[in-house]
């Protein structure tokens, strides 16, 4: 027994340790997931061995083979084992592995609770560093809870080392668990003036995270930030604290308007690029916020551009690419100042880095006029025939139709220019969402610009054309949804309509949204074609297109989709009436019967309102205008409705079982599925029940196909003609006539991309030197009203590009994610100064709840509710900030001393650095990665 | 916040791996090919920002890296970090590694992953930065190197007598030892 017992042991003694597996899979790079699933084999024999040097030993591996890629989850049990070891060596391999392998969602960190409480409390300075590092990797709202006490105690440890991580963690915690935020506020207060430095610069970091969530909380802390600022010369932290007054500012102007000349002097002063950068970045922040009222405020806008405009034209492509972002920022608020610049961002946009030239895109939309858009554009078509990316390329495009479309085409001079520009773009290959985008500017273009309906029309029937009958073009699909709409619409337009007709009908395989509009606008074109042929009483000819017309439709209606077969099936019915109707007007013709209320005169006289292209014209009377994005969400409420009350009380689970069944009825195809899913045979009694359910909802459903109406007219469609209400449509509409105005100069075949190229590019110059020929030639007008419901007004629609590059949109959007909010969140000093706590907790409550829908609210309204609020600590704040005044010069002269001498001695140490920084490419791997210079800001 | 830091070379071979926010380990891999593929196709020249990685974050997250000789150091990070100050931070994290494994080189980080993330929690906690000052980080390391020797005395002695022995790699030297050419030995002998 014994023997075998110490023979174990010796075997185990050359079990397969890290290394060894490290290299076993480096010698089985053929069969590595076989080698592995080996290995996987030993470590679980490992772990069933009682000692815990062998399974820190299989721990170890498996934290590797995680790292892999294998799911290590199942060896939780194991892990937490190891990680209850007393040897500090074997802890540190289980805490490590639960760091990659645990999340807050484990069952298994139950276990763990009193474990890890043990070990924070541990003399030892390390090991109860190792558990809080650990942790903050898989904290749960339960472990916070639990174990948000025993952090706070650690907050007051003699030892900086675990003060330091322990404030970090308290920020884990907090967002696991908000409840733990009020009371340790305080404490965490006092750490932002710890004496240790790496300390403070922790509770910096975490006051900033927290600020992001919730910013006007920390106002109260400004005057001990502002201090810090200061005096510190940690260049990390300062950077934290200013990147945190970034977010201030624009809840306090006063607080921005003392920041400025700090800025400004650390600006001039500082030689770290780094925190240069965020202090323009503040400066820029602060300008925006107070926008005016400033005494040096253009020279501040001014300051700023120009230090950006030196980072620009750094060799270093790092800091090219921050000063562009930090332009993008100034573009928004003073577009004069950064145009200035136009020359060197326009030169960006060549750079050969592709994250370059994304922010020059960025600035680009403030950069374009009406004299240089062409010009810009047709640059960027050349960028996008190059560029390899895909996101480079949808980049580029959205920046293309931002740019043109900004301001209601403001920038536009020749819209068929325009036209032709989407057309080539269509051809390109892109994202998946980008032919949506394309489509939906083309309609835009169309509805709005009356005079380019007629160019943009041929140029879509054009498309059409081309894409029916050849198969290698390549065109966006989403662009064809767009062509056969416009087709469609403005068929008064179309040169030949006939032939459009024709084409469209030749389409192959759509997707069904696709489709739809395909059948929807191929019943647009026939009847204006058939009113032109029935005028001339040319019934064969109508004959002939109603059969072309009902063949395509009888194929359409198999489709798989709704959408599809309804319009089908619709469009099918009304060319049997059509083909009736026709047919007997043909022989009355004929046979020249004629009725009594009809002239008898010739064929020309025929009275056009009586015709019956007429009737089916009236369809698609009137026109379309474009919606103001929000114009559904500001419909009103009527009265008196509430959209929450059940209008029928829900009724019991069989109504969904016996749902089949009536579906069956109502359309043809039923689902498979749901058929198999109905197994239980309702009652007699249910069913009636629920039949009657249904069909008073049916009556009230306003969405819903009226069972009788679908079944006559699918079944016996010809009793029902009579029925159909053709008295009743409205005659008295004005009749489109197809359009002769259409210029035919622009008339092109697009088939090959090069071929329109050329064309495009001729057009450029030719338009470019007669710029204001065209001007004069169209007078163009763009419609910029949209439709909204009475009463409401466009005003408070924000764009959505104004805000992308907000950098708290955080806030609002992550929701689940901020603290739920309450009294916890609201800094001590707000609550004992505001007696009425209870009612804004309740208001904020609200908000949140309602803030995603609600997030673009006029800013005058926000403004105004958060001052109502803000006001007792302002004032506090304020007399904090007159004190601080004093210590602040101080400490000013004393910094300015302390930076001369370190400039100077960095500056040297700067050049060494550079130089041998640059040759790192060229040099060998180990030269490289030795090379000894400091790191330039944190030493 | 740091969302990830992702250490691989020149093949995308992962070198380290270290999310701070949970990610299934299929994603992992995932997040880690894609990052790859974005930062592989860029020259040494451009600049070391990145934005546009899908699976992690939107477009508050960007991508910092620096690539040394044969690795990639990438970070994750949000708006809320300094993009110089990231490069910085890789910079120490670096030479830190320089110092504790003497020129360290790729074969250091792939036999002692271990080691460098342990490294790596000196300077990062939580996805927040803990430490920036190098000589702080070493004093810890060191410290805490100290007391896995101190454990280690008796007790490991065995276990490293055994990876020296499995070190020296007894078959090759088996073959390599030389013992002389015998027929030549016996004709040399004399009668």
């Amino acid at each position: 027994m014994a023997l075998k017992k110490v023979k174990g042991n010796i075997e185990r003694m050359f079990d397969k340790n890290l290394t060894d597996l490290v290299r076993g899979i480096r010698n089985n790079k053929e069969n590595e997931a076989k080698y592995i699933s080996q290995c996987m084999e030993d470590i679980k024999q490992e772990l069933r061995q009682d000692n815990l040097t062998v399974k820190s030993n299989a721990v170890a591996k498996l934290t590797y083979l995680q790292m892999l890629g294998y799911d290590i989850s199942w060896a939780g049990f194991n892990i937490i084992e190891v990680m209850s070891s007393s040897k500090f060596t074997l802890k540190r391999i289980g805490y490590l592995s639960a760091s990659q392998s645990f999340h807050c969602d484990s069952e298994l960190l139950m276990l763990t609770t009193n474990m890890i409480r043990k070990e924070l409390n541990s003399q030892n300075p390390y090991e109860s560093g190792l558990a809080l590092t650990s942790l903050s990797c898989y904290i749960s709202t339960d472990l916070a809870r639990d174990l948000s006490n025993d952090i706070l105690t650690l907050l007051s440890s003699t030892k900086p080392y675990i003060r330091k991580k322990a404030v970090l963690m308290m920020y884990k915690v907090f967002l696991k668990y908000p409840e733990a935020l009020r009371p340790a506020f305080p404490r965490l207060k006092e750490k932002l003036e710890d004496p240790d430095p790496g300390v403070q610069s922790a509770a910096v970091n975490v006051v900033c995270e927290l600020a992001r969530k919730n910013p006007k909380n920390y106002l109260s802390l400004a005057p001990i930030f502002f201090k810090l600022m200061t005096t510190s010369t940690n260049n990390w932290m300062l950077i934290k604290i200013i990147k945190l007054f970034g977010a201030l500012t624009p809840l306090e102007p006063r607080l921005g308007k003392k920041l400025i000349e700090p800025l400004t002097n650390l600006i001039h002063s500082t030689s770290a690029m780094s925190l240069l950068y965020e202090c323009i970045n503040t400066v820029i922040a602060v300008l925006i916020s107070i926008s005016s009222g400033m005494p040096n405020h253009a020279a501040s806008i001014q300051l700023c551009v120009q230090k950006l405009r030196i980072l620009i034209e750094d060799s270093d492509q790092n800091l090219k690419y921050l000063g562009l972002l930090a332009m993008s920022k100034i573009l928004k608020t003073h577009p004069k100042s950064v145009q200035a610049h136009k020359d060197l961002i326009l030169q960006c946009l060549e750079d050969k880095d592709e994250s370059i030239r994304l922010r020059a895109l960025d600035l680009l939309y403030g950069m374009v006029s009406k004299k240089n858009l062409m010009e810009i554009v047709k640059k960027l078509m050349v960028h996008m025939d190059k560029a390899e990316g895909t996101v480079y390329r949808d980049e580029l495009l959205s920046k293309i139709i931002l740019i043109c479309s900004q301001n209601n085409y403001q920038f536009i001079t020749n819209f068929e220019w325009y036209i032709t520009v989407l057309v080539e773009l269509a051809q390109m290959e892109f994202g998946s969402k980008q032919g949506h985008v394309i489509g939906a500017q083309l309609m835009d273009v169309c509805i709005r610009v009356q005079a380019i309906r007629s160019f943009a029309v041929a140029e879509m029937a054009q498309l059409l054309e081309v894409y029916t009958s050849t198969s290698q073009f390549t065109i966006m699909q989403e662009v064809l949804y767009a062509a056969a709409w416009l087709c469609g619409e403005f068929v008064s337009e179309l040169q030949k309509p006939e032939d459009t007709l024709l084409s469209l009908l030749k389409y192959k395989i759509l997707p069904q949204h696709i489709e739809s509009v395909f059948i929807q606008n191929i019943i647009k074109i026939f009847a204006s074609v058939m009113e032109k042929y029935e005028l001339k009483e040319q019934y064969d000819d109508i004959l002939r297109l109603c059969d072309l017309v009902t063949e395509k439709m009888s194929e359409s209606i198999k489709s798989g989709e709704l959408e599809v077969q309804e319009r089908a099936s619709t469009s099918l019915i009304i060319m049997k009436i059509v083909q009736e109707e026709i047919s007997a007007k043909k022989t009355m013709g004929n046979t020249k019967i004629l009725d009594s209320d009809e002239p008898l005169e010739g064929k020309s006289v025929m009275n056009p309102e009586a015709t019956v292209a007429a009737e089916l014209l009236s369809l698609f009377n009137g026109e379309l205008n474009p919606v103001a994005p929000k114009a559904q969400k500001k419909v009103p409420v009527p009265e008196g409705l509430d959209l929450d009350a059940w209008i029928n009380e829900p009724v019991e689970e069989s109504d969904s079982e016996s749902e089949p069944e009536f579906t069956e009825n109502l359309f043809v195809k039923t689902d498979k599925g749901r058929n198999e899913k109905y197994q239980q045979e309702p009652t007699e009694d249910d069913i009636r029940r629920s039949r009657e359910a249904r069909k008073y909802e049916q009556q009230n459903n306003p969405h819903y196909l009226k069972g009788n109406s679908t079944e006559s007219s699918n079944g016996n469609g010809r009793e029902d003609i009579e029925n159909i209400p053709v008295a009743e449509l409205d005659l008295n509409v004005p009749l489109k006539v197809v359009g002769h105005k259409r210029s035919d100069k622009y008339l092109k075949t697009s088939t090959d991309k090069k071929k329109s190229k050329k064309k495009s590019k001729k057009k450029h110059r030719s338009e470019s030197s007669s710029d204001e020929n065209v001007q004069q030639e169209f007078t163009v007008e763009v419609k910029r009203d949209m439709e909204l419901p009475e009463g409401a007004t466009l005003s408070d629609s924000d764009s959505d590009h104004a805000h992308k590059d907000d950098p708290h949109r955080a806030l609002d959007i992550d929701l689940d994610f901020t603290p739920p909010p309450g009294p916890n969140l609201i800094s001590p000093i707000i609550i004992s100064a505001a007696n009425q706590n209870k009612r804004t907790i309740k208001l904020k409550k609200r908000r949140n709840t309602l803030r995603t829908s609600r997030r673009r609210k006029s800013p005058v309204r926000k403004r105004a509710r958060r001052g109502e609020r803000r006001a007792p600590v302002n004032i506090k704040k304020e007399s904090l900030l007159v004190v601080d005044k004093e210590n602040e010069e101080k400490g000013q002269t004393k910094i300015k001393k302390v930076k001369k001498e370190k400039k100077e001695k960095k500056k040297s140490k700067d050049k060494e650095g550079k130089s041998k920084s640059k040759k790192h490419g060229s040099r060998g791997y180990e030269e490289a990665l030795g090379i000894s210079t400091p790191s330039k800001e944190f030493q | 916040m740091i969302k990830a830091i992702l250490v691989f070379n020149n093949h995308g071979k992962p070198r380290l791996s270290k999310f701070y926010q949970y990610f299934p380990e299929d994603m992992q891999q995932q997040i880690i090919k894609e990052t790859f593929q974005l930062v592989s196709k860029r020259d040494d020249n451009v600049c070391n920002f990145l934005e546009g990685g899908s699976l992690i974050g939107g477009s508050d997250y960007k991508l910092i890296y620096r690539h040394y000789a044969t690795l990639y150091f990438v970070f994750y990070v949000d708006s809320s970090e300094s993009e110089l100050g990231i490069l910085d931070l890789i910079q120490v994290f670096v030479e830190t590694l320089d110092k504790c494994f003497e020129n360290v080189c790729e074969l250091d980080l792939i036999f002692h992953v271990d080691k460098v993330h342990y490294i790596l929690n000196e300077l990062v906690m939580g996805g927040m930065v803990l430490e920036t000052n190098m000589t702080e980080i070493l004093t810890r390391i060191e410290d805490q190197n100290k007391l896995e020797k101190q454990e280690a005395g008796i007790a490991a002695a065995p276990a490293r007598a055994v990876s020296a022995v499995k070190n020296m790699n007894i078959p090759q030297q088996i073959k390599d030892i030389k013992l002389p050419d015998l027929p030549q030995a016996i004709k040399d002998l004399k009668f």
